[in-house]
């Protein structure tokens, strides 16, 4: 971990994870939507969860949430102190939302509901998760509106979604997430909706909010320039798997699976002014290869990569835990 | 023929620029909104400035990336260069003639001038197969006879990448990449000189769009294609783009040779969304303050001067034109930030 000097989390924390993710496998009829997905989070941590449309980065995000509908659910993902999110109750869910994990979704404008004014959906959260007074909640939702940086958080109160611009949206999406303390929080691409200055707003926004409240963060996002400017660690996906997890600098500077140089080739830089496209698009779940998932399109392919499949291993020998630096790939950069 | 021989390059004397294209002169585009405060249906209506004052110049062959944010004036200016709307005010002339006249009459302004939208799902017909969608402006515009559309569909199917056998499917059997390849392949069957683009390749995979704008780079070297291309991403106006425009609340801020801009913006504004970009393992600079202001309560004087970090006094009192740099750079700055050869830009 030498070269994360800046970040906060030092490998004491691998020790208690927040949250332990293992064999996370999620089946909507005959597809494997996810496979065997295991990932810790430690506490006071940032993680990103990249790669491409349909890997399946919402499906987890939505699967802790435990709000995903029509799908069939192996695995264990264990929140310190309140148990397996998989197994309990919903009862307990229920309770659980809002003031252990939130999440805040990618669109704003249809996350929120249009009929409600933006400080009545916040208050109401506050009452729920905190068990506030209707004047308490109403005194702590203007706290948080202003902690947010949402000028003239009074007035801001009476107003409906629809007369906020998308980034003051997302603030309020922001506030409302962070209304019941939850320690851990989940940004399913928070920004990509937003322009480059509002995003920047917003990424800062939740990295300072969650520091401030020693809260773990998981990010789902496109952007692997952006993953490495907010991110402690990074977890690549490909069609449902991880394919290489660890600290960023390690994921993107030393990169071992071919899958992960192939997303960096993709990133435009300023200034830059080659770019080779990579072939092929993911397959589709009744042809995926049984073996590595990304057999297909890879450049660095052997005989046995179609048909078996590469386990995560550690990518030095002096790995301690689940947070150094994992690939899956039978032929590594 | 082949689509080579169809889109010969733009022939080039030395010297002489290249014959615009487009040209804007001052153009506004004033919309009337119902005043705040009032409901949609209230009579009390106000003037919304979407577009104030804009110059620009579009040359044969060249490729001009426009840049801003949401709401900065992007999609109404496309409008007025496609002639879908007239402007309120100001000139907008197609090699030399008003736009809105070109389009009246004939169909050479609609062959030659060809459109990407940025919903390219929502433009196409999804009860018309791939096939029959490209035939539609071959036929449209009567480009090859009866006999020979299967074969052009078939290139043109080719041309943008798409499997062989796309003809026979519709675009709901088709991913987003597909879709827009299949809207290019469109666009590009009238055999147009330039193609204008409305965020042809945002909201898709960094590898999905890393195939499209090589594509689409390809296609406007090969073809001579004259390009404008709507982006937020620096990146891919840096990588696709020739020329860069800037926009802030309906005016071009900030012109010039891309690299140029980018190396050493001009406009404070400019430099804002420059240091905004994410680059990997920078630190996430400070971000502007505040929000975009309302086109209907514009901040007195300079349009930017409400977030300006290098404001001062006068900027509060005088509103900056585009007005001429150098190198082919043009700022509406009254304190731009290269002072190299800076002219005093014209004041309203
Ligand atoms: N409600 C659903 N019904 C059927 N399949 C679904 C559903 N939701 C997701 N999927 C499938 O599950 C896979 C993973 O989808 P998911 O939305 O998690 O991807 P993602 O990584 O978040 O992609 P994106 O970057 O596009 O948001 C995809 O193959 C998708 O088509
Ligand atoms: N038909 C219209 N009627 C009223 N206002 C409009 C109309 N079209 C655009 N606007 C307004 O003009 C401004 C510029 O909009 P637009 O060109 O869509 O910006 P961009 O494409 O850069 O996001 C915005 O304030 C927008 O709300
Ligand atoms: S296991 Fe084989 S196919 Fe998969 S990424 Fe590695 S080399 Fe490529
Ligand atoms: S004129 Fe003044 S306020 Fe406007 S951009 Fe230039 S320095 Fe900033
Ligand atoms: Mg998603
Ligand atoms: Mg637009």
């Amino acid at each position: 971990m030498n070269d994360m000097t800046s970040h906060p989390v030092t490998t004491q924390d691998a020790a208690e994870p927040i949250l332990r993710l293992e064999g996370l496998t999620v089946h909507r009829g005959a597809a494997k939507i996810l496979d065997r997905v295991s990932l810790s989070l430690g506490r006071g941590e940032t993680l990103a969860l990249v790669g491409e449309s349909g890997a399946g980065k919402s499906t987890i995000a939505t699967a802790l949430m435990r709000l995903l509908d029509g799908a069939r659910v192996e695995g264990r993902a264990e929140l310190d102190g309140a148990g397996d999110l998989l197994a309990l109750p919903e009862r307990r869910m229920v309770r659980l939302r809002g003031s252990r994990l939130s999440m805040i979704f990618q669109d704003a404008g249809s996350a929120l509901n249009p009929s409600y004014t933006v400080g009545r959906q916040l208050t109401t959260t506050l009452r729920r998760t905190l068990g506030l007074s209707r004047a308490e909640a109403r005194a702590k939702a203007v706290e948080l509106f202003t902690s947010v940086g949402i000028n003239d958080p009074d007035g801001r109160m009476s107003a409906f979604p629809h007369q906020l611009s998308g980034g003051m949206q997302q603030r309020v999406m922001v506030a409302i997430a962070l209304a019941g303390n939850p320690d851990l929080l989940l940004a399913d691409e928070p920004t990509s909706a937003l322009d480059v200055t509002i995003q920047a707003q917003i990424v800062r926004l939740i990295l300072a909010q969650t520091r401030a409240r020693g809260a773990s963060c998981i990010f789902v996002l496109h952007d692997l320039a952006l993953a490495s400017q907010s991110c402690d660690r990074i977890v690549v996906l490909y069609a449902g798997q991880v394919v290489e997890s660890g600290p960023s600098r390690e994921v993107l500077e030393r990169s071992r699976h071919p899958y992960t140089r192939q997303l960096k080739s993709c990133v435009l830089e300023i200034g830059s002014k080659d770019l080779t496209a990579p072939e092929g698009t993911v397959p589709p779940h009744s042809e995926m290869p049984v073996g590595c998932r990304f057999a297909t399109r890879c450049p660095r392919a052997l005989p046995r990569c179609a048909g078996e499949a590469p386990p995560l291993v550690p990518a030095r020998d002096d790995a301690t835990g689940p947070l150094d630096h994992q690939f899956a790939c039978w032929n590594p950069e | 023929m082949t689509m080579a021989q169809i889109q010969s390059a733009p022939t080039e004397t030395r010297h002489a620029p290249a014959p615009a294209v487009f040209e804007l002169i001052e153009v506004e585009q004033v919309f009337a909104v119902p005043k705040p405060g009032r409901g949609l249906l209230s009579r009390d209506t106000v003037g919304l400035r979407a577009l104030d004052g804009v110059r620009l110049t579009v040359r044969q062959g060249a490729s001009i990336a426009l840049v801003g944010e949401s709401g900065s004036g992007k999609s109404t200016l496309l409008r007025v260069l496609l002639g879908l709307d007239a402007p309120s005010g100001g000139r907008a002339l197609y090699r030399g003639k008003p736009i809105r006249e070109a389009r009246a009459h004939g169909t050479a302004f609609a062959r030659d001038v060809a459109m990407v939208y940025q919903d390219a799902r929502g433009s196409l017909d999804p009860r018309m197969t791939v096939g029959q969608l490209i035939a539609e402006p071959l036929r449209h515009f009567g480009i090859v006879p009866k006999s020979g559309e299967a074969a052009r569909v078939a290139e043109l199917i080719d041309r943008v990448g798409l499997p062989r056998d796309a003809a026979n499917r519709y675009p709901s059997g088709l991913s987003g990449g597909q879709v827009r390849r299949v809207a290019i392949a469109r666009a590009l069957a009238s055999e147009p000189s330039v193609l204008v683009a409305d965020e042809a390749v945002s909201g898709l995979d960094v590898s999905t769009q890393a195939q499209l704008l090589t594509l689409l780079q390809g296609l406007q070297r090969d073809m001579g294609l004259t390009l404008v291309f709507i982006t937020h991403d620096l990146g891919v106006a840096s990588y696709l783009c020739e020329e860069i425009a800037i926009m802030y609340l309906g005016r071009i801020v900030e012109t010039g040779p891309t690299d140029a801009v980018l190396e050493a913006p001009a406009h404070p504004y400019s430099a804002a969304l420059r240091a905004a970009a994410p680059q990997f393992f920078e630190p996430i600079p400070e971000p502007l303050p505040g929000e975009i202001p309302s086109p209907l309560d514009l901040p007195k004087g300079c349009r930017f001067s409400s977030r300006c970090p290098a404001a001062r006094d006068d900027c509060r009192l005088r509103d900056p034109q585009l007005g001429a740099l150098d190198a082919g750079r043009a700022v509406a700055c009254l304190h731009p930030l290269t002072s190299k050869g800076a002219q005093t830009p014209e004041i309203r």
